[in-house]
């Protein structure tokens, strides 16, 4: 997968996460999860949201991308992140299982893909990598 | 009736929920995320999933009700409602919708208003199966009991 490497620079010890999911159900469940990980979390409903987000200064050691959403799909925000030059684990979580549409996706710069729903386990493993790759 | 007895009838309730097919394992895992912290957390996430999917289904309503319908926008709106659906388990939504959206692709508006049709009547039986659990569970909670985890061997 392209673009491997964690983000640092934060100065608390705790990890972050941003979820980048236009669902609000989606957008509810996975803020949960972080927190029983005690992961600090923000939201936002967009790619172009989590592009501005990162263009204001904040970063993330975790990005949770789902990939279809209006105004920019969760492809072209990985795409634009990387090309601003954001490390930050990338992991899409969508619910799409076809081949081709799950390779453009991680083509874009993801470094782990996970299918929808996101469980708990899913979740673990996506933070393995994260701490693999530390 | 006495604490016992109503945790077995939520036992017996939930069950039969997953026998027939109106949720699957994701429902757990929602369960799984409630804790002391979070004691409302299947309540909250059960109730954006009804506005939600209230909101979406008349969204749908009206994209069918056009004398030139946008599949484009069809789809776009059964696709939230598998999402939503398929993340708190409510299965038989989630299935309605994948067969709404095979039919969207096709564009076939006397299929696809069956298919709204379809979904509408999953919807509604599980909210009625989701208010009726969640009511047993606080009534269990109301009478200072605990609400039981459900083994369904996943």
């Amino acid at each position: 997968m392209a673009a491997q490497g964690r983000h640092g620079g934060r100065k608390s010890n705790k990890m972050t996460a941003l979820v980048v999911d236009d669902n609000i159900v989606n957008r509810a469940i996975h803020l949960r999860l972080l927190d029983n990980l005690s992961i600090e979390n923000e939201a936002v409903g967009n790619g172009k949201e989590a592009v501005d987000i990162h263009c204001s200064g904040k970063t993330f050691d975790l990005i949770l991308m789902d990939m279809d959403m209006p105004i920019m799909n969760g492809i072209e925000a990985t795409r634009k992140l990387r090309e601003m030059g954001i490390r930050s684990m990338i992991a899409g979580v969508s619910t799409r299982s076809m081949e081709q549409d799950v390779r453009e996706f991680i083509e874009a710069g993801l470094d782990d893909y996970q299918e929808k729903p996101l469980t708990m386990s899913k979740l673990i493993s996506i933070i393995h990598k994260i701490n693999g790759n530390g | 009736m006495e604490v016992g007895q109503m945790q077995r009838r939520l036992v017996d309730y939930t069950k039969t929920l997953f026998m027939e097919g109106f949720l699957d394992a994701q429902f757990l895992q929602l369960q799984q995320l409630q804790d002391e912290n979070n004691p409302d957390f299947v309540v909250e996430v059960v109730s954006l999933f009804f506005d939600d999917s209230e909101k979406l289904l008349n969204n749908l309503s009206m994209a069918l009700d056009q004398p030139n319908v946008d599949f484009k926008k069809v789809d776009a709106h059964v696709h939230q409602l598998k999402g939503s659906s398929s993340s708190i388990g409510a299965q038989r939504v989630k299935n309605a919708c994948i067969a709404f959206r095979n039919f969207c692709e096709e564009q076939n508006i006397d299929a696809t208003l069956r298919c709204l049709q379809q979904v509408k009547h999953e919807y509604y039986l599980v909210k009625n199966k989701l208010e009726t659990l969640l009511r047993l569970e606080q009534q269990i909670v109301a009478a200072g009991g605990s609400i039981p985890m459900i083994d369904m061997g996943f």
